[in-house]
């Protein structure tokens, strides 16, 4: 029996459609989520049917809608904020990262915020500077906040699923290049661990460490160097906080080699943290230095040039071989 | 002055008001003395304002403040002992001894938290009360912030999304004229911070916030507004700050002795005035003032005898 075939964007719709069937309180907050259906048509059909108490369409202010969302959180409603660019985040940064992710903690235990912050990082699409980056990292570097990557339909259903019934505020990170992937979706509704990788493929001379829009350039990479006699292990985060730390040293251990790829700028970024990650508690076993993938250090730019900024397959194959020597 | 509030009501509200300025001394001269780190952001001067509007909500209404917020979580009826434990860190404290001065709550009372980000609790006050909308609680929501705040993005887009939306919030604007060292006059070109809810479309009133009296009225007319499905109101409250910033505050004023002026128009002494035109005895009022120091000498031994967070729960409290 072939399984049933999901879109991520159609995935996603459907753990929180089903969600919202379920609890009648979780309520959608953001620009565009009505009749629009999202900016990337993430709600498609949910005002239609859950109404617009609900799918609330908002005005364009990323701080008050945030902040708007923590408020009905702390209510006891669980609320899903959209922000329409990964980069606009940092118009919701306050709401977020002073008040929702401390929260708790400065009061003691006595609230809890069930909040998701969902958020596509939209990049190679000649949007520039200020629509094409991955600002995971600054999230990632948050106490009190969850960090969900996921890089296919399967696991965007069962992370979204987690992430609404997980009660704490959680950063929802989507990727517009995986919205029309599609991948075998089960139609009941299964979370997924927080925290725990996924081993994309197995191998057992090197990990590539990747997450979100580099999983497929990194198996990419390693059918390309199997065919060169590399036998790589490719492991998919899904979720950057909390971190499978156990996960990471597990593979590392093994292969004795890693590299790691992302999409964001490599200074201060996730690779720096999993480097950092790998020597703590995989250190014996290296054979050879930990190496980084990543977008070079400038703000993107349009057109041709952006193609020099971004890594891609080759970068990786070519890390890998590096390594490899 | 005749007043249509009863002498018992009126008697409380003298007796709350000498309650918080009685901890706020307590605040300061603890601070000063070591029994604490951080900072202390003293609210005397302004103790009209939280009692007035309090005394305009019924019990499960929420209320949100700011770090200059002992007042409003006494007059929401958050336990001093509990307050002044939170101030000196202790494991009684009402957050666990974790929070602090600045992060003082009770969410049995709906005294949802003070916060130390200028206006980022007002939009979170703003989802607070679309919840009482959505769920058709007919609970009103109140945020307090100062005129600094005024000048924050988050107001600004709170006051849309709020009146857009018709949520039963209720804002009040302390203006205590200085937002840390930077008068009103330097930061704000309206006269007065109500005449910006006009622009977002929603009603607006400024009272006299050394008055408890004038400020109730105030809240109280914005809360029926809420509570009717009206929408917000912006309650502008005059007041001035006596203290500086917070105890830790040194740096120079444009005018020092501008600042300091108001020392002249404590609300406490008026308002004993009115009392005394009312009938209340002096010796009542006295009563009152020793009442609220034996309840902080109380709140104070209650808060240094009880022991810190134990090490082992540093960690505890980050995720549900």
């Amino acid at each position: 029996m072939s399984e049933r075939q999901l879109t991520m964007a159609m995935a996603i719709n459907e753990a929180i459609g089903n969600e919202m069937r379920r609890n009648k309180e979780l309520i959608l907050l953001g620009q565009d989520i009505g009749p629009y259906g999202g900016t990337f048509g993430v709600y498609r059909g949910l005002y239609d049917e859950f109404g617009e108490d609900r799918v609330k369409d908002g005005p364009l202010c990323e701080a008050a809608t945030t902040g708007f969302g923590v408020g009905l959180a702390l209510a006891g409603m669980p609320t899903i904020v959209e922000i329409e660019f990964i980069d606009f985040m940092t118009l919701a940064s306050d709401a977020l990262c002073n008040q929702a992710a401390k929260m708790r903690y400065f009061f003691g235990g006595q609230v809890q915020i069930p909040l998701v912050v969902r958020t596509p990082i939209v990049n190679r699409l000649g949007l520039g500077a200020q629509h094409s980056q991955s600002l995971e990292a600054w999230l990632m570097h948050v106490p009190g906040l969850r960090v969900m990557v996921p890089s296919n339909a399967t696991d965007a259903k069962g992370l979204m699923l987690s992430a609404i019934r997980d009660g704490n505020p959680c950063v929802f990170i989507e990727h517009v290049r995986l919205y029309g992937q599609k991948a075998p979706v089960p139609e009941a509704d299964v979370p997924i661990e927080l925290g725990k990788l996924r081993v994309a493929r197995e191998g057992k001379d090197i990990s590539l460490i990747t997450y979100s829009g580099m999983v497929k350039p990194c198996l990419d990479a390693a059918e390309a160097l199997a065919a060169e006699g590399v036998d790589c292990e490719v492991l998919d985060l899904r979720t950057l906080a909390p971190l499978d730390r156990e996960g990471i040293w597990s593979s590392v251990r093994k292969t004795g080699r890693a590299v790691i790829a992302h999409e964001a700028v490599k200074t201060a970024g996730v690779g720096a943290e999993i480097g950092q990650t790998i020597m703590e508690g995989a250190f014996d076993y290296l054979q050879a230095p930990v190496v980084r993938v990543a977008s070079r250090d400038l703000p993107i730019p349009t057109g041709t040039l952006q193609n020099l900024v971004f890594p891609d397959t080759a970068d990786v194959v070519q890390a890998v071989k590096e390594v490899m020597q | 002055m005749s007043l249509t509030i009863d002498t018992h009501t009126l008697e409380g509200w003298h007796s709350t008001m000498c309650l918080i300025r009685a901890f706020e001394e307590e605040a300061i001269d603890s601070f000063r003395k070591g029994r604490f780190t951080g900072s202390t952001h003293p609210c005397i001067g302004q103790e009209a304002i939280a009692v007035g509007a309090a005394a305009a909500l019924q019990p499960t209404d929420q209320v949100f403040a700011t770090y200059r917020g002992h007042g409003h979580a006494i007059a929401k009826g958050a336990d001093p002992k509990r307050l002044m434990a939170e101030l000196l860190c202790k494991v009684t404290g009402c957050s666990g001894g974790r929070g602090g001065s600045m992060h003082l709550c009770d969410i049995e009372r709906d005294f949802w938290g003070t916060n130390a980000i200028v206006a980022a609790h007002i939009p979170i006050a703003g989802g607070m009360a679309m919840a009482n909308k959505l769920r058709k609680n007919n609970k009103v929501t109140v945020v307090y912030f100062g005129d600094g705040a005024s000048c924050e993005g988050a107001f600004f887009e709170t006051l849309n999304m709020a009146a857009l939306w018709k949520v039963p919030l209720v804002l009040v604007c302390e203006n205590n004229g200085y937002a840390i060292s930077v008068p009103t006059h330097k930061a704000i070109p309206n006269a007065d911070v109500v005449q910006r809810a006009q622009g977002f479309a929603l009603a607006g009133v400024c009272v006299d916030g050394n008055d408890p009296v004038a400020v109730n009225q105030g809240v109280a007319e914005a809360v029926h507004r809420a509570r009717q499905g009206d929408g917000p109101t912006l309650v502008e409250c005059k007041t001035t700050r006596w203290e500086r910033h917070s105890a830790i505050s040194a740096g120079k004023y444009d005018d020092e002795e501008e600042a300091m002026k108001w020392k002249t128009v404590d609300p406490i002494p008026r308002f004993e005035t009115v009392l005394r035109e009312q009938g209340i005895s002096q010796e009542t009022l006295d009563q009152h003032r020793d009442e609220a120091k034996r309840v902080i000498a109380d709140a104070i031994a209650f808060a240094e005898s009880s022991a810190a967070p134990s090490p082992e729960s540093v960690a505890d409290f980050v995720f549900a």
